[in-house]
C-alpha cells in the first residue's frame, strides 16, 4: 500500500477517525503490528461502539477545523452490541446529507466497516480517505466565531 | 485542577527509532496539569511500573497517561501499577503510540507530532476521568460446549472432570462430528473410530455431561458468567428416552432411497436411522423429508415394529432454556464444494472423489465395507493420483486463500495405506508443496516416499478428462520440467476445509466476531488464543483456524482450563464503564430502553423537589450496571441528553476531538 503522496505541500487535511474498541480499533492495531502505512494525520478516537458517536461529535471536529471525519464499526451483523452499528449506519446516513445541505461535502464524511482481521483493509480504507479530503481542500464552511484567533 | 503524569515508553526501539521519546517527554510538560513526565525503555516491565508508581506516590498524581502500545495491549498492567499504589484504575489513560503512530510512519519529525497529538489526547481525556469503581455478578456454574465433536467432547469432558455441569449442543442426532467419519489418523495410523468412540462413551456416562442431540442454539441473551440460552430441540419423531437402538425399525422402514450423509452420500440409508453402529446417543431419529408417513400419511411401519413404543409422528420442536457461566464454541469444519473446479470434473466424473469420500471408502463401516472399489463400476482402481490443494492457497478466488493444513498429511496417510493394502496399486501425488510440520509428521511422509514409493510429483494439476474409461489428468513435473499425462482409475481431490456454515448465526448471537473466512476470531493471535474477544466464550477446534486432531484437543484442553478457571470464581468484576443516567434532566421517554439491546434499563417513578417546598413524581430511566455492557447506544438516543456513559463521557470524546483539532 502506497502512503499518500500530498503532491499540494501546503495543504495537509486534518482527520477525525472514530473507531469501536472490537473490530475497528483492533483493526487499526493490525493495520500498526502489519506496518501497513497511511498518513499521520489521521488520528483515531477510540468509542465502545460506532453508535457511541454523537452526532455533536462530528459537529465539533468540524466546528474546530477538521478537514474530514471517519467513522469505523464493526460489519453489520458482526456488532458486539448486537445492533449498535445498525444505529450508526442510520443515524450518520441522515447527519451526512444534512451537512452536506449545510456546505460540507459528503466527500468528507465516511462509514466504514473494519473487522479486526482487517488490517490491510484499514490502511486501504485511510489512504483512500485522505487522499478524497486532500482533493476537496481546506474546510471552511464551519467555523465557531467564538473560537476564531485572529 | 488534576495533577497529571505522563509517562513514554520506548518499547526497546519500537517506539524509540520513529519518536523522539526524549523530546516529547519535554514538550509534554508544557501541557497544563501535568506536573510530571518521564520516558523510559520499557514502561510494562517491573522497572517501568516502579517508574510509575514512585512518581504516583511521589509528586502525588491524580491522573496519569502511559503513551505506549495500544491500550489493548497493556492498559490492564498499567490500571494494575495505578491501583496499587492507591490511585483509581479507571484514571489511566494510554495513547497509542506503537501500533497507531510509530509502526506505520517513517518520517520522525511527522511521528513526533502526531505522537505529541495523541498525548494531548489522552490528556485531554484524563482531565475528565472520573474514579469508578466495579461492581461484582454471581457465576453460574455451568458450561455450554456448541458441537459435538472431537474438540467439544474433549473440552466437555475436561470441565466436567473437574466437577462442573456441562451441556453439549449438537446438530447432528449423533456426537461424534468429522473425527467419526474418518478411518485412520496420521501419524499412527490407528483407527479413528477406536480412539474417538470411548471418549463418546464417556460423555454419555459422566454424570455432569448432558447431550443435547439434534439440538440447535436458537437466542443467547446475558454476558459473561449469566448467559440465558434458548435450544431448539428438533423433532427427532423417536422418544430418545423408551429407543432401545434395536434397529429393528431400519430393516423395516420402506423409504431406503435417502442419501447417507455420514457415508459422504455415497450409498442410501433409510427414512428412520441411526448415523452409525456407535452413535451417541444409539438412538433412531426419522428424516421428515424423506419419511412417508410424515409425507404423505400412509405408511406408519415402523410404530407397528417398534417393541418400545418410541415413536412418535406427532412430535414438535421444544424449547429449552438453561443458564451459563461459560460457552465453549466447537462448531467444526466441511470440505469445501469442489463442483467450481471445472478442470478436475468432480461433478462429471463419478471416480473423481474427495478425500473424505475415500475416508468413507477405506473405512470398513463404510458403503464397500472397507474394500477399496471406484463409484463408477466397483472395480479395484489400479491408478490412483491424488490431487493437493484442491481450493486451498487459492487466490483465484475460487477456492479459500488459505493453506488448510491437514491435506499434506492425510493425503501422505491414503496414499500409504492404499500401498500397504494393495500393493499393486501405482499412487501419484501431484503437489505444490509438502508441508509437514509436527512431531513426527515429516517422518511420516518420508516413509510415505520412500517405504511405500509413493510418487510424488512438484506441479498442479491443469485438467482431468475422461478417455475411454480412463481419468487422464494432465499436470505439470516441475522438476523434470516437463507436462505429463497420467491415465487414472480414481482421482482423490485433497479439499480445502472451512468452517461449518451454521458459525455464521452462532457467532452473531455470541456477539463473537468472525474473519473474512468465517473462522471466529481469537482475542490475541499469539496470547490469547482459545478465548473469543466476548468475554466468557472460548473456541475450540477449526472453528478458529484449520488444524488437525492433536491440535484441536489440545486447543479444546486449553478451553477447558479457562472455562473451569472462570466457573471456580463465585463473582465477577464487572465493567464500571456502563452508562448512567442524570435523573434532573431524564424525561422518562423510553428511547433509551428501545434501543438498549440488554434490557438494562428501567423506570422508576421518583419523588423530585421542585422548590417551594413542593414535590413532583417523574418516571425516571435506571441502568443496571450488571446488565449495561457500555456500548453507548442509550447515550446518543436520549433526546433530552440525561444519559452519558462512564469512562467514555459525551464530554471526554468532545475534548478529544478538540485536542486533536488543537492547532
Amino acid at each position: 500500500m502506497q502512503e499518500v503522496n500530498t503532491e499540494n505541500e501546503k495543504f495537509v487535511p486534518n482527520i477525525v477517525a472514530f473507531c469501536c474498541n472490537w473490530c475497528s480499533y483492533a483493526g487499526a492495531d493490525l493495520a500498526g503490528s502489519s506496518r501497513l502505512s497511511y498518513p499521520a494525520n489521521v488520528k483515531i478516537v477510540r468509542v465502545p461502539c460506532s453508535c457511541r458517536v454523537n452526532p455533536t461529535f462530528v459537529l465539533k471536529a468540524f466546528q474546530r477545523g477538521a478537514d474530514g471525519v471517519i467513522l469505523c464499526g464493526c460489519h453489520p451483523g458482526d456488532c458486539h452490541y448486537v445492533t449498535g452499528n445498525y444505529y450508526t449506519r442510520r443515524r450518520m446516513a441522515l447527519l451526512f446529507s444534512f451537512l452536506d445541505y449545510l456546505g460540507i461535502e459528503k466527500e468528507r464524511t465516511r462509514v466504514e466497516w473494519v473487522s479486526a482481521a482487517e488490517g490491510a483493509k484499514f490502511s486501504a480504507v485511510m489512504n483512500d480517505f485522505v487522499r478524497q479530503v486532500t482533493a476537496l481542500g481546506e474546510n471552511k464552511r464551519i467555523s465557531d466565531l467564538r473560537v476564531k484567533e485572529e | 485542577m488534576q495533577r497529571i503524569g505522563v509517562f513514554i515508553c520506548w518499547c526497546g526501539s519500537n517506539i524509540a527509532a520513529t519518536v523522539d521519546v526524549e523530546r516529547l517527554a519535554q514538550l509534554i510538560k508544557a501541557e497544563p496539569g501535568v506536573v510530571f513526565s518521564a520516558d523510559y525503555q520499557y514502561m510494562c516491565s517491573e522497572n517501568g511500573q516502579q517508574l510509575i508508581k514512585n512518581a504516583v506516590k511521589d509528586y502525588n498524581l491524580t491522573g496519569i497517561v502511559i503513551g505506549s502500545c495500544s491500550p489493548r495491549m497493556h492498559e490492564a498492567t498499567f490500571r494494575k501499577a495505578a491501583e496499587s499504589v492507591g490511585l483509581n484504575p479507571y484514571m489511566v489513560e494510554v495513547a497509542n503510540l506503537r501500533e497507531q503512530c510509530s509502526w506505520i510512519h517513517k518520517d520522525r519529525e511527522e511521528a513526533t507530532k502526531k505522537a505529541l497529538v495523541l498525548l494531548r489526547t489522552a490528556i485531554a481525556k484524563v482531565r475528565l476521568d472520573a474514579p469508578l469503581t466495579a461492581g461484582e455478578s454471581p457465576v453460574v456454574k455451568r458450561a455450554l460446549v456448541i458441537g459435538g465433536g472431537i474438540a467439544g467432547i474433549q473440552a466437555a469432558l475436561d470441565i466436567a472432570e473437574a466437577g462442573f455441569p456441562v451441556d453439549i449442543v449438537e446438530k447432528n442426532p449423533t456426537i461424534g462430528g468429522r473425527m467419526a467419519q474418518l478411518d485412520k489418523t496420521f501419524p499412527t495410523l490407528d483407527c479413528s473410530a477406536c480412539i474417538l468412540t470411548p471418549k463418546m462413551v464417556d460423555c454419555a456416562q459422566n454424570e455432569n455431561i448432558d447431550i443435547l442431540s439434534y439440538s440447535e442454539v436458537e437466542d443467547v441473551k446475558g454476558f459473561v458468567g449469566n448467559f440465558k440460552v434458548r435450544i431448539r430441540r428438533k423433532a427427532r419423531y423417536v422418544d430418545e428416552t423408551k429407543c432401545t437402538g434395536c434397529k429393528v425399525c431400519m430393516e423395516k422402514c420402506p423409504s431406503k432411497k435417502g442419501l447417507n450423509e455420514f457415508n459422504m452420500n455415497l450409498n442410501n440409508r433409510t427414512a428412520i436411522y441411526i448415523p452409525f453402529a456407535q452413535a451417541i446417543p444409539n438412538v433412531a431419529v426419522i428424516d421428515p423429508t424423506q419419511c412417508l408417513k410424515l409425507k404423505t400419511g400412509k405408511c406408519g411401519v415402523c410404530q407397528k415394529f417398534c417393541g418400545a413404543g418410541a415413536i412418535d409422528y406427532t412430535m414438535q420442536d421444544t424449547f429449552v432454556e438453561r443458564e451459563y457461566g461459560a460457552i465453549v464454541v466447537a462448531t467444526g469444519f466441511r470440505p469445501i464444494n469442489v463442483d467450481a473446479f471445472n478442470e478436475y470434473g468432480y461433478s462429471d466424473n463419478k471416480d473423481v472423489i474427495t478425500s473424505l469420500e475415500l475416508e468413507r471408502l477405506m473405512n470398513a463401516a463404510g458403503p464397500t465395507n472397507g474394500v477399496l472399489l471406484r463409484p463408477s463400476d466397483n472395480t479395484h482402481p489400479k491408478v490412483i493420483t491424488f490431487i493437493q490443494c484442491v481450493g486451498s492457497r487459492d487466490v483465484s478466488g475460487c477456492g479459500k486463500p488459505y493453506c488448510s493444513k491437514i491435506c499434506c498429511m492425510y493425503t501422505a496417510k491414503h496414499a500409504m495405506l492404499i500401498r500397504e493394502k494393495y500393493p499393486d496399486t501405482e499412487v501419484h501425488v501431484f503437489y505444490i508443496d509438502v508441508r509437514t510440520p509436527g512431531k513426527n509428521y515429516d517422518e511420516f511422509y518420508r516413509r510415505a516416499v520412500e517405504q511405500y514409493g509413493v510418487d510424488y510429483i512438484k506441479g498442479m494439476v491443469g485438467k482431468v478428462w475422461n478417455e475411454n474409461g480412463k481419468l487422464m489428468v494432465q499436470g505439470a513435473d516441475l522438476i523434470e520440467n516437463e507436462q505429463v499425462v497420467i491415465p487414472s482409475d480414481l482421482v482423490v481431490l485433497a479439499t480445502a476445509i472451512e468452517p461449518e456454515p451454521s458459525v455464521r448465526k452462532i457467532a452473531t448471537l455470541l456477539t463473537a466476531s468472525i474473519d473474512t473466512n468465517n473462522f471466529l476470531n481469537e482475542s490475541h493471535p499469539k496470547l490469547r488464543p482459545v478465548e473469543s474477544p466476548t468475554a466468557g466464550v472460548y473456541l475450540a477446534g477449526v472453528c478458529q483456524g484449520p488444524k488437525d486432531i492433536p491440535e484441536t484437543v489440545s486447543q479444546a484442553s486449553a478451553c477447558a482450563a479457562k472455562v473451569i478457571g472462570l466457573l471456580v470464581k463465585n463473582h465477577l468484576k464487572t465493567n464500571p464503564c456502563v452508562a448512567r443516567p442524570d435523573e434532573t434532566a431524564c424525561n422518562g421517554c423510553s428511547q433509551c430502553a428501545n434501543v438498549c439491546a440488554y434490557g438494562a434499563i428501567t423506570y422508576v417513578d421518583k419523588e423530585f423537589r421542585i422548590g417551594g417546598g413542593k414535590t413532583e413524581t417523574r418516571r425516571v430511566a435506571q441502568v443496571n450496571p450488571a446488565v449495561c455492557q457500555g456500548c453507548g447506544a442509550c447515550t446518543v438516543t436520549c433526546p433530552s441528553g440525561a444519559m452519558d456513559l462512564s469512562g467514555f463521557s459525551t464530554a471526554q470524546i468532545l475534548s478529544e476531538v478538540e485536542a486533536i483539532c488543537r492547532k
